[in-house]
């Protein structure tokens, strides 16, 4: 077996296999070893994939040696090479960082279970970004979304059951919108392989078959992606899911649903026809902004953080898709790269939420009185990564915004650029609030001292650090994610070759 | 290609917006699951019509029968029953331990209880 | 208790006990022949499946359970699961793509019939031991 030739498939293959593995083993500790070595060879197989990309341009694999139209193909090329790479890492640090946290919220019989379905989890996420086959990616979208409904229900609060329910309903109703827009597309094209669809478009353009399914496709991806008004969801499925599920999924979830509407509408439809003839940023422009508007305001009045992160995470969503809505190269790149280091922050915010929740039990806002004092790495940890959400210079957040911004500039759109500096000082309250209450406020004297109170074990806090590490590397340096998600814009724009 | 003689699609619109008011105008989650169905098996019809060539035997190849209806939305379908089957599985597990911890299976009441512990 | 019911249902317990074992037979039918006609692993574990569960309802839960165990469709899930993927390894091993089922055997025909049958039977495996166990699961609940 050659195995530099076989990474296509090895990404999906192995954490497919580990899922029944922790079926059968049914031992927790084991399972989590098991899972955390499975997600490291992942990541390792998506670095490879990665370089290779980088060197060699697409690759191509034919699953069951079927070439591409008539079988189904797996197709990378830098756009999903580096969507790959992110989320199996943060599949790796989260799973690393889960140990303890999962080993306190969850019943031990039903560890193996979690592990589990984290894995068909990850299997349906990177299988939704490698293959090349539009009913495929149904097929994947759906066992990530009915594996996150298992893993959102192992939420220690009942309401976890009610959350992942309403989730339920939502997101089936977007895979399935997302299945007749597939269908509609294959009626009027006659392939179901994205890059030969790609190619006959523009012959059946005139048929209103590819209208209704860009429309289908469009409302579906946005549920997934969770864009306003479509977001309702989100908010609690995260709030009550255990904290590491909801780093995971803050994370990817969403963004691997961005990065398939990036497919559809730069790639398969085309700019031309998405923004030129659809005028599809006359829909989702004013969604983004009141995304990253509105929902930052929200984030003001959460006095839980997981829910205040939770809101945050619906605005940011809305930069991206306002990026993506400028449809010139600089705003495709500055809407990937915001992917990236929103996937980044994101979860290293969660997980040091996460870290808070391991040891006083709840998250509330107002009862953090001066935590700097007993929990000092944990309270570093979400100034670092919330000055990144903010956007100050010199980290990752700054590098997106400012990509972001200059990308409105460039093509005239003053006032988005105005809107997002003013979202961006929303952030700067409610992100703001935290931190002083965590740094400056005493706790008031007529309280007893909390018993027991200490810092998060380090079992959490070096996977979370490794990840502000990553964070704070990307934001000094942030030409390198630039130059990728440049060239991965480009890719896009460029449509299949 | 009257109206009429496209009633296959009236039938596929007809079930899908009844599914889809199931989901969002009844309370109780069962009855939002068979709603949930109803929308799926819409879906399944679309394609299946979409597959269907007019004289089309079944696509099992013999002699004789050079005519035969497309068999890819079948194959794609058997995967979504699949899929659908789990949903309603994951859908109907959820249904039973939200019984369990809030005795009640009303959207309603589900979320007048939520928003009492709330304000406790 | 129990034998009152046993006695009610006397017609419909023989019945069901005929009617089992060509139950399982037309499933193993569907399966084994699904590569050369229709037929297949879906059909045939919810065939298969079908039989158990007709079991479940007239000779009362615990008896089938006593037969499949909970613990023992847990391991039938995973294994039909390992049984697809590792005709899937395995030719990858054998050098070629992911589940090209012709490098099972040096005729490329011959490989495709043994990579149908041994995926369709993983396949059978697990769809027949989730409808077991989602019928075992739903069932016992007591609402």
């Amino acid at each position: 077996m050659d195995i530099a030739q076989q990474l296509p498939a090895l990404v999906i293959v192995l954490p497919m296999l580990a899922a029944p593995l922790c079926v059968l083993i049914r031992h927790s500790a084991l399972c989590w070893a098991l899972s955390v070595f499975t997600s490291l060879l992942t990541f390792l197989s998506a670095f490879g994939l990665f370089n290779q990309v980088r060197a060699d341009g697409v690759i191509r694999y034919a699953i069951g040696g079927w070439a591409a139209p008539t079988g189904i193909e797996y197709y990378v090329d830098m756009a999903n090479a580096s969507m790959l790479l992110l989320v199996s890492f943060i599949s790796l640090i989260v799973l690393l960082y889960a140990y303890e946290s999962v080993k306190k919220s969850v019943v031990k019989a039903k560890h193996y279970l979690f592990y589990a379905a984290w894995m068909l989890c990850l299997t349906g996420l990177l299988g939704i970004t490698i293959t090349g086959d539009a009913f495929n990616v149904f097929v994947f979208l759906e066992i990530s979304s009915l594996s996150m409904y298992m893993l959102i229900a192992f939420g220690s609060n009942r309401r976890a059951l009610t959350a992942s329910f309403r989730y339920l309903i939502m997101g089936s109703i977007g895979a399935s919108f997302i299945l007749i827009g597939i269908g509609f597309l294959y009626a009027a094209t006659g392939t179901l392989n994205m890059a030969d669809m790609a190619g006959r478009i523009p012959d059946a353009e005139a048929q209103r078959a590819v209208l209704v399914a860009f429309s289908f496709l469009t409302i579906g991806l946005m549920i997934k992606s969770a864009v306003f008004p479509l977001h309702g969801w989100l908010a609690n499925a995260y709030q009550y899911a255990p904290v590491a599920v909801t780093a995971f999924l803050a994370g990817t979830a969403t963004k691997v649903s961005l990065y398939v509407l990036l497919r559809f509408f730069f790639s398969i439809f085309g700019t031309e026809y998405s923004f030129g003839y659809m005028l599809l940023n006359v829909v989702l422009l004013p969604a983004a902004i009141v995304s990253f508007i509105l929902l930052s305001l929200v984030a003001i009045f959460q006095s839980d953080l997981k829910r205040m992160l939770a809101y945050s995470s619906v605005a940011q969503v809305g930069y991206i898709v306002a990026a993506f809505c400028l449809a010139t190269e600089q705003g495709l790149t500055a809407g990937i790269v915001h992917i990236f280091n929103h996937g980044i922050i994101k979860t290293a915010l969660f997980m040091s939420v996460g870290c808070m929740l391991f040891r006083l039990g709840h998250t509330h806002r107002n009862s953090l009185d001066n935590l700097i004092s007993t929990m000092p790495f944990t309270v570093v940890a979400f100034i670092i990564s919330g000055l990144g959400l903010i956007g100050v210079p010199l980290t990752v957040g700054f590098v997106s915004k400012f990509t972001l911004i200059g990308a409105a500039m460039e093509k005239g759109w003053w006032l988005v650029g105005a809107l997002v500096l003013l979202s961006s000082l929303f952030a700067v309250i409610y992100i703001g609030r935290v931190i002083e209450i965590m740094l400056f406020r005493k706790v008031r004297v007529n309280e007893p001292a909390p018993v027991g109170m200490k810092e998060a074990p380090l079992s959490m806090l070096v996977p979370m650090y490794a990840l502000i590490g990553v964070s704070i590397w990307f934001g000094v340096f942030g030409t390198t994610t630039l130059s990728v998600a440049r060239e991965a814009a480009l890719v896009l724009l460029g449509g299949y070759q | 290609m009257s109206i009429l003689g496209l009633y296959n699609y009236w039938v596929v619109v007809a079930l899908m917006m009844a599914g889809l008011y199931i989901m969002i105008a009844r309370y109780n989650l069962i009855k939002k699951i068979i709603g949930l169905g109803v929308f799926q098996t819409s879906i399944f019809y679309l394609y299946i019509t979409m597959g269907k060539v007019h004289g089309g035997t079944a696509p099992i190849l013999a002699e004789g029968y050079p005519l035969y209806s497309n068999p890819l939305p079948h194959v794609l379908i058997l995967t979504a029953i699949v899929v659908g089957v789990a949903t309603t599985a994951v859908a109907l597990a959820l249904i039973v331990r939200i019984y369990e911890e809030y005795d009640t299976i009303e959207e309603d009441e589900l979320k007048s209880i939520e928003l009492a512990e709330q304000e406790s | 208790m129990k034998l009152y019911v046993r006695q009610r249902h006397r017609v419909l317990q023989v019945v069901t006990k005929l009617i089992i074992p060509f139950v399982l037979l037309f499933a193993l039918y569907v399966q084994f022949h699904g590569d050369y006609g229709p037929g297949g692993g879906f059909q045939a574990g919810v065939l298969f499946a079908s039989a158990f569960i007709l079991h479940g309802l007239i000779f009362g839960l615990q008896r089938t359970r006593s037969v499949l165990t909970p613990s023992l469709l847990r391991v039938l899930m995973a294994l039909g699961v390992l049984i697809y993927l590792g005709t899937g390894i395995v030719t990858m091993l054998l050098g070629h793509n992911l589940l090209d089922y012709a490098a099972l055997a040096a005729n490329p025909k011959t490989g495709q019939h043994w990579g149908i049958f041994a995926v369709e039977l993983g396949v059978g495996v697990t769809v027949t031991a989730v409808m077991v166990s989602l019928f075992y699961s739903f069932a016992s609940k007591r609402l």
